[in-house]
């Protein structure tokens, strides 16, 4: 079987956040960079899928050349080489942006799977997946916890909302945008470090009239309000009032 | 890999003090390889992920663990990032065995645990055993089935190894039979092999491979120590243990060159971790000091904490410049030879000896610092078990003792610089002869310069002349007596570590206007506040040597000849640690990794 991953590179979670003086995106000239989380539950996803069914598993992204330190941990981690399609332009680019960028060296290639990250750990839009299937013409599915191969089909778990899941079987080729924490993600070994310089990583130029379709207007911090609510009555009547706002209001519980 | 290897002249083994180290010619983080990074990715990820959640377990006795966590980290590669890779290692530059050493220096008790094991059982093992215990044990070590001890210590020889009191009869079929107890033994009480120190005939030191199952081994109860409660260290008793000849590791008689090349890189190692377990202590700081408020404001605000986060990451700095420095002059040294002939590792580790002694002292030293200062930061909650401040302070304390103590440390910084001296392989003598006309000399006027690190430069300079001066007259003044003079000794080796740190300070800032342009004024800054606080200390140590030789008119002319020498002006410091301490709680953490 062979199977893409999409990647992306976001800035660390722990980089502590700064927008830049446009306010169009945070300032990342100092950042470090790691894979986005749940590209990375994708990746492992594909690994053991290749264990299992066997075949070949292709790194694809779309950014900068600094995207190459993920490109070069996921090949680390055992993928077997790598699509790089490098421009500068891409460092911010939207969900339709990077699908596009992606989708004619994806195309050459007949994957039988796809798998992405459900979104990104910066914009969050969880468009890249589900648009890069439109642009190959193949059937996607999202937020997947569980993936069985069949032939020439796949049988896939969604999660709804509410503890809600969903069983859907669809033919291959096909898309899926992968939740995090499906499974356990494994280390680079150093031998496998070590053999990631010598794997192929393959660069292309994107297409000459990509743009970008959405533009960030402005980005501002969210500000921090306070703001009490008294709930009167008896003790068991307020809290029967306070546990409702709380899933109706605040929608923490 | 390869940025590590620069080729560099050999300035390792002390020259440094003679010759000028050219700018760019060192290693530094900054010129760490994309393989070097996923590397030192996968080791800090194994570490937080299965070490430091395991801790409490770990502080529970709970050896089982411990061997599946050593298993594991064998499973990925990091019990043998320097070993051949016949032997199931990775074969890998020393760089990649820093990386590895310095994240697993976050966990205090199992840092000691993973150090016994890779330093002190594989690398002995890889550096003097014979092909055939290569081929039986090292495998096993190297993938964690087997876990290693070293057992050199006893009740009665600690600093005094040498002094082992265990015996090794030999038999007629040419096998030994061991007698004695080792104390303090890191892994004592689930290791697998032991290398063992014993005397042949009652004076031939030597070590031996012992297994675990020999008839005759039993292990000791575990010791109630102040920290590392979750490393096992125990006595080993062995009594009538026989060992066969093949498990003589290198030759009868020659234990003590196996014993000090293990130490001179267990020295290594020791300021490797602790340089890891700084930052990572830096990190924890900053996080506490920007979230916890008092009068209103986070307490990283105030500068009396800044001040506390600023000088943290100036020491850490300098002492992450000297490792580097030293990991490149290894690298280099070993490039070109085949991995697996263990002989040029010998031969450098026991040149940059007198290196790693200075990096024993100043890493552990340095730590202790940082994480004193970590649990004042922390205030109350410093004191307490619910933050992993206290725990901390007390799991450094040994760094100051084991691997040699400071002391011990101290006194072969300098003996060994004397002793190199008197062979003719480090010209003291005629630079202590030039130096004493240079003083005489008229002074020639030095013009300031614009130049970034340009004073810092010539202050350095300055430094090693001082060493030179001090070390000079020590030497005139008490001859072949030199060795009895432990605090004039001590003053010496003061000096020289606060010269070797600064100097790799500088050149490493120096070669960030390259390698980390983004970073360079803040390296300066840290550089800076280094170099001006170590000439106050050097001046202090020199001024306390001199006059313990020297007394009237030849004392004054001495203190007039080290004023010449030292010429500084202070820097406004305070400036320099504000905006060191600001940028780390901006970024939230160590800022130069």
């Amino acid at each position: 079987m062979k199977i893409a991953v999409c990647v992306k590179q976001v800035v660390t979670r722990d980089w502590p956040l700064r927008i830049n003086d446009s306010h169009t995106w945070v300032d990342d000239r100092d950042a470090s960079f790691e894979m986005n989380e749940p590209d990375a539950y994708a990746l492992e996803e594909a690994l053991r899928l290749k264990e299992q069914h066997g075949g070949e598993v292709v790194v694809c992204s779309a950014g900068p050349p600094r995207v190459n330190q993920v490109i070069r941990e996921a090949l680390a981690r055992g993928a077997d080489r790598a699509i790089h399609v490098e421009a500068e332009s891409l460092a911010s680019a939207d969900g339709a942006m990077v699908a596009e960028a992606l989708a004619a060296p994806m195309e050459e290639e007949q994957f039988d799977l796809v798998l992405t990250g459900l979104q990104s750990d910066d914009q969050g839009f969880a468009q890249t997946g589900v648009v890069l299937a439109e642009f190959l013409s193949i059937p996607h599915a999202t937020i997947i916890m569980e993936v069985q191969v069949g032939a020439g089909r796949v049988r896939v778990k969604r999660e709804l909302e509410g503890g809600w899941f969903q069983w859907v079987s669809m033919s291959t080729p096909a898309l899926l945008t992968i939740q995090s924490g499906i499974n356990q993600l494994r280390y680079a070994t150093l031998k496998g470090i070590m053999a990631a310089k010598k794997k192929e990583v393959r660069l292309v130029e994107p297409p000459a009239e990509l743009a970008r379709r959405q533009e960030i207007l402005m980005l501002s911090v969210p500000e921090r309000t306070k703001e009490i609510r008294l709930f009167d009555g008896a003790p068991a009547e307020a809290a029967g009032k306070l546990v409702q706002a709380l899933k109706d209001d605040a929608r923490v519980i | 890999m390869t940025k590590t290897t620069t080729t560099a002249p050999n300035t390792g083994g002390g020259m440094w003090l003679f010759e000028d180290t050219t700018s760019g010619s060192v290693f530094t983080p900054e010129r760490l390889s994309d393989e070097h990074k996923l590397i030192d990715q996968t080791a800090d990820e194994f570490v937080r992920n299965e070490i430091l959640p395991s801790h409490g377990q770990l502080e529970t006795k709970d050896w089982k663990l411990a061997r599946v966590l050593v298993n594991r980290a064998g499973e990925l590669g990091l019990l043998g990032t320097d070993v051949p890779e016949q032997y199931g290692g990775v074969g890998l530059d020393k760089a990649s065995t820093v990386l590895v050493g310095s994240r697993f220096g976050q966990s205090g008790s199992f840092g000691s645990t993973f150090g016994a094991h890779t330093g002190l059982a594989i690398l002995p093992l890889h550096c003097f055993g014979s092909d055939t215990q290569k081929d039986k044990y090292l495998g096993r070590l190297v993938s964690g089935e087997w876990i290693g001890a070293y057992c050199l210590s006893e009740s009665s020889s600690g600093s005094d190894a040498l002094g082992a009191k265990t015996r090794a009869t030999r038999e007629p079929d040419g096998s030994f039979v061991l007698t004695g107890e080792k104390m303090w033994i890191t892994n004592g009480g689930f290791a697998d092999l032991y290398i063992v120190f014993a005397q042949v005939d009652g004076e031939q030191f030597t070590a031996f491979l012992v297994e675990r199952n020999s008839p005759g081994l039993t292990i000791g109860r575990e010791e109630h120590k102040m920290g590392l409660h979750g490393s096992s260290t125990t006595p080993i008793i062995l009594q009538d243990v026989r060992v066969p000849s093949d498990n003589v590791l290198h030759h009868i008689s020659k234990g003590h060159k196996v014993a000090f090349n293990t130490l001179n890189y267990g020295r290594f190692k020791l300021a490797v971790a602790a340089s890891g377990n700084a930052t990572a202590a830096i990190g924890e700081a900053t996080k506490y000091a920007a979230e916890r408020q008092q009068f209103g404001q986070p307490i990283a605000t105030f500068g009396a904490i800044k001040h506390k986060l600023g000088e943290m990451t100036v020491r850490a700095y300098v002492v992450e410049s000297m490792i580097y420095r030293t990991t490149g002059l290894l690298d280099a040294s070993l490039k070109g030879n085949e991995i697996a002939d263990a002989g040029p590792l010998r031969n450098i580790l026991e040149e940059l000896s007198i290196e790693c002694s200075i990096l024993k002292v100043a890493g552990s030293e340095m730590l202790h610092y940082v994480l004193d200062e970590n649990v004042q930061i922390h205030g109350g909650n410093g004191f307490v078990k619910d933050y992993p401040a206290e725990r901390q302070y007390r799991d450094s304390r040994v760094n100051r003792i084991f691997e040699g103590t400071n002391e011990i440390n101290r006194l072969l910084i300098a003996t060994t610089l004397v002793r190199r001296a008197l062979k003719g392989t480090l010209p003291l003598i005629s630079a202590a002869k030039r130096l004493e006309d240079e003083v005489t000399d008229p002074p020639t006027l030095v013009e300031a310069s614009e130049v970034p690190l340009a004073e810092q430069r010539s202050t350095v300079l300055a430094f090693k002349k001082t060493s030179i001066l001090v070390l000079g007259l020590s030497m005139m003044h008490y001859g072949d007596k030199l060795g009895e003079q432990q605090e004039l000794l001590s003053c010496v080796a003061d000096i020289l570590i606060d010269t070797f740190g600064a100097e790799s300070a500088v050149l490493r800032a120096d070669q960030a206007a390259i390698d980390a342009p983004q970073n360079q004024l803040l390296q300066i800054d840290a550089t800076c506040v280094f170099v001006n606080d170590a000439a106050g200390r050097i001046e202090a140590n020199a001024r306390t040597a001199l006059a313990s030789m020297s007394d009237g008119d030849s004392l004054r002319l001495q203190l007039a000849a080290l004023r010449r020498l030292l010429r500084f002006s202070p820097i406004n410091t305070v400036e320099k640690r504000r905006r060191l301490a600001e940028t780390t709680v901006e970024r939230g953490g160590y800022i130069f990794r």
